[in-house]
């Protein structure tokens, strides 16, 4: 089996105006790992989306083994061998997994034989080092889950080079490994090539032959990963060397009044079996909480029947009201937050980023006047939270869905930020986004705690929660199986109790 | 008491017979708006189909003398109306529920303004399989006396069934009709397969309508459908997008709708309207009854969306 060298030459591609790649460069070397680094924005799934065929670039073209290809669909990079994991999940949510798998085959099946069919996508899928289960609908999967199920379905189709989009972001560091640790030992065995994106070093590190640094569209670093170190990296991304960042030392609160206080929650899954069982837990003001966990233990559930999406039982109240997530709740409490996959459960995406912007508070004075809309306040106010959280965007009026993943991020931080904001609820709130904006958001979420803002932190990154929060739960199963303050948190014991309570 | 009289037997005998010519042309409607619908659009325009294709049955079935032959051709006038809903809804911004509105007064027009000739006329009607031959007694008789239609008709939500469950080309216009993005992503042709997909859905409501005119009520005239088109829209969603369920709501919506006339016919007079009414409070009752928030709507198309 030979896996092809493939070479990118001189991708140039416009949105518009906004120049997303200015004549890129790319070698992949057969049978590694070739990372690519950027900021949010910078162009990193655009240029591989011309390498599937999804975009077409204005210049450039694609060579495989030397020769010259035009991919004009993502068909065309399906007969090279070249398959992709996009940063937005791609799997039919209505579907089945293993319906998700055939569908993505290079030829479709007239007549579906589901037994035999089944046996077979079980054989392929045990060899692999990580499970995800065939029948159930990718709806009702965790973040984590699709994400696996996303890389199945890749090495399932026997992809000669593998494009991993931000694959890790949804993953637990364990996950990842396993992950990336098999794509890893495919290419040793020469078996594919992949191109990794990711906003992590030490993944990069550990995980990549060369690196490619990507800024503002243009390739401004390219070498093996063991020539460069990570402030050389940084320094090509930002184009300007790195301020050592600073560190939160999380500091024990006062004994302040309790914001939020949950009661014997129980909330259903979609499969109606129970996701959170008997869940109580309290947030003081100016205290950072953080709840960790293997995604797919209830924390889904457990934020959308907080925030009033899903049914419940048991007493939420906020600042002592009862908090049912209706509108003027949300307004008079102060409550708001950032859930998982903004994009699609904070944002409304075929509308433009000024009108995204404005979700929360445009029924308000100054954006209404009476019943009208004041489009003038409106540009006003996505104008400056623009400029505050520095999103890049082709433009204020520009759809949401053009928007790169990091920006979209910063977005619904900015609008979420930005609001007399009581009590936070953030779900994975740097899902995405690079090094420089991760520092950014961690400083806001601080400040916000600083200003007496009680903040619960859902995530699955360890290092991040532990480096935030004041006290961490460990959620397991649908319930809080441990809980810790910052200062005596061993990540190992915490890692247990993650881990520990999944198997049961 | 003559021989023939059943008594109250003859109200559930009554509403059989009623369900199964009422439901015919919903299963069809409604299997053909469910893979309309299925590839992410919504043909709202069904109600002018319909009607086209009652009138196409009942011409090409008066001029051959085959009601087969118009059968077919009411297909195809209907297909060819998807065709052209399929291709107007590709053209950017344009929105299929305005085009599917235009479409009913578009099809409904042309049906009347082609039809005027073919009022007086008798076309030849669609045969009927006479299931009571072993009944002497007459309602049994014209309970049982089905046409084939409606035995085509359960094969189709089966077949359809298998179709979107067990074929390739199934999970592909599932695929454009969830997901956009993810069908993009596998290459698929999205705009091809939407239009192929109305066009299948004008085809059987085309086929729809000639059941009207050419079996029940068996005739053409402008007053032929009283709103199939569009309540097969409103089945489709009551049937959660699933085609078994789809042969279910028809089924009972045929039954539902021959309440009335069956009770009209052993002598109840009184609230005849309100008798009629049944279908469509029974389908909001079922709707009330089993909507739930926390089991979504798992198998609507995600594409399915109102505004764009
Ligand atoms: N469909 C589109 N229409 C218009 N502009 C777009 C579109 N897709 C991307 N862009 C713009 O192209 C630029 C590069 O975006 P891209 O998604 O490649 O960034 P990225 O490096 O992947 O960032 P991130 O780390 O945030 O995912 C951005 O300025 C983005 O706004
Ligand atoms: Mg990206």
């Amino acid at each position: 089996m030979s896996v092809p060298q493939v070479e990118l030459k001189n991708m140039t591609k416009r949105f518009g105006a906004n120049l997303a790649l200015n004549n890129v460069s790319l070698l992949i070397r057969s049978g590694t790992v070739h990372a690519l680094l950027g900021e949010n924005g910078a162009g990193k799934s655009t240029l591989v989306k011309c390498l599937v065929g999804f975009y077409h670039p204005d210049e450039g073209h694609i060579q495989v083994d030397g020769r010259e290809h035009r991919l004009n669909s993502p068909r065309d990079a399906d007969a090279l061998g070249i398959g992709m994991v996009y940063q937005h999940f791609t799997l039919v949510p209505s579907m089945t997994v293993a319906q998700n798998l055939v569908v993505s085959g290079a030829r479709l099946p007239a007549y579906i034989n589901w037994q035999s069919e089944l046996r077979r996508l079980a054989q392929v899928t045990r060899k692999l080092p990580f499970h995800v289960p065939l029948d159930v609908r990718v709806s009702q999967l965790s973040a984590g889950e699709k994400q696996k199920a996303e890389i199945v379905k890749q090495l399932y189709l026997g992809r000669k080079l593998l494009i991993l989009d931000e694959p890790t972001s949804v993953l637990t560091p364990a996950e990842a490994d396993e992950v990336l640790g098999h794509v890893r030992s495919l290419t040793r065995a020469g078996e594919l090539s992949a191109i990794l994106i990711s906003h992590k070093f030490h993944e990069v590190r550990r995980f990549a032959d060369d690196v490619t640094v990507l800024r503002r569209g243009a390739s401004v670093r390219t070498g093996p990963v063991a020539d460069l170190t990570d402030d050389a990296l940084a320094e090509a991304m930002i184009g300007e060397p790195v301020s050592k960042m600073v560190q939160h030392a999380p500091k024990s609160p006062p004994k302040s009044d309790i914001i939020l206080s949950v009661r014997d929650l129980c909330v259903n899954g979609d499969n109606g079996l129970p996701a959170v069982k008997d869940l109580s837990l309290e947030v003081r003001a100016a205290e950072v909480v953080g709840i960790a966990g293997v995604s797919g233990n209830g924390q889904l559930e457990f934020v959308e029947a907080m925030m009033g999406q899903r049914d419940r039982s048991g007493t939420m109240t906020v600042s002592g009201s009862p908090f049912n997530g209706t509108r003027r709740e949300i307004a008079r409490l102060g409550v708001y937050g950032l859930p998982q996959e903004p994009l699609k459960n904070a944002c409304i995406d075929r509308m433009s980023l000024a009108e995204n912007l404005a979700l929360r508070n445009f029924d308000r004075v100054p954006l209404c006047r009476g019943i009208a809309m004041n489009y003038g306040a409106l540009a006003e106010q996505a104008e400056r939270l623009v400029a505050q959280f520095r999103v890049k965007a082709p433009g204020l009026n520009a759809s949401m869905s053009a928007l790169s993943g990091g920006n979209v991020q910063r977005a619904v931080l900015a609008r979420e930020l930005t609001q007399d904001v009581r009590l936070l609820v953030a779900s994975n709130p740097t899902f995405g986004l690079d090094f420089v904006a991760c520092e950014e958001t961690y400083r806001r979420i601080v400040e916000a705690r600083n200003r007496g803002t009680a903040v619960l932190l859902i995530s699955e990154d360890l290092d991040e929660l532990l480096g935030l929060v004041d006290r961490v739960l460990v959620m397991s199963a649908g319930r809080i199986v441990y809980e810790v303050s910052a200062d005596g948190a061993d990540k190992r014991v915490i890692g247990k109790y993650m881990a520990g309570m999944k198997a049961a | 008491m003559d021989a023939t009289s059943i008594g109250w037997l003859a109200l559930p005998l009554a509403i059989l017979g009623g369900a199964i010519r009422v439901s015919t042309p919903f299963i069809f409607v409604s299997i053909g708006e469910l893979i309309t619908e299925k590839s992410g659009r919504i043909n709202l325009g069904l109600e002018g189909t319909l009607m086209l294709g009652a009138m196409a049955g009942y011409a090409i079935s008066y001029l051959s003398g085959s009601p087969w032959l118009g059968v077919l051709s009411a297909g195809l006038a209907g297909m060819a109306f998807g065709f052209l809903h399929g291709l107007l809804c590709s053209v950017k911004r344009v929105n299929d529920t305005a085009i599917g509105i235009s479409l009913i007064v578009l099809g409904t027009g042309l049906a009347f303004f082609l039809g005027k000739p073919l009022i007086e006329p008798k076309a030849p009607p669609l045969p009927s399989i006479a299931l009571g031959f072993w009944s002497s007694v007459p309602q049994v008789r014209a309970a049982l006396d089905v046409n084939a239609l409606f035995f085509v008709g359960i094969a189709l939500a089966f077949a359809v069934y298998v179709f979107l469950n067990r074929t390739g080309c199934g999970l592909m216009l599932r695929t454009v009709g969830d997901s956009e993005d993810a069908a993009r992503a596998l290459g698929f042709p999205v705009l091809r397969v939407r239009i192929i997909a109305t066009m299948a859905g004008g085809f059987l409501a085309g086929i729809g309508g000639s059941f009207l005119s050419l079996s029940y009520p068996g005739s053409w005239s402008e007053g032929l459908s009283s709103g199939q088109g569009i309540m097969a829209v409103a089945l489709v969603i009551f049937a959660r997008w699933r085609s078994i369920n789809a042969l279910g709501a028809s089924l009972l919506f045929g039954g539902a709708g021959a309440l009335g006339p069956a009770l009209q016919g052993i002598g109840v007079t009184g609230y005849y309207y309100l008798f009629n009414a049944a279908p469509y409070i029974l389908t909001l009752a079922i709707m009330v009854a089993s909507t739930s928030r926390a089991a979504p709507f798992a198998d609507a198309p995600g594409e399915l969306k109102l505004h764009r």
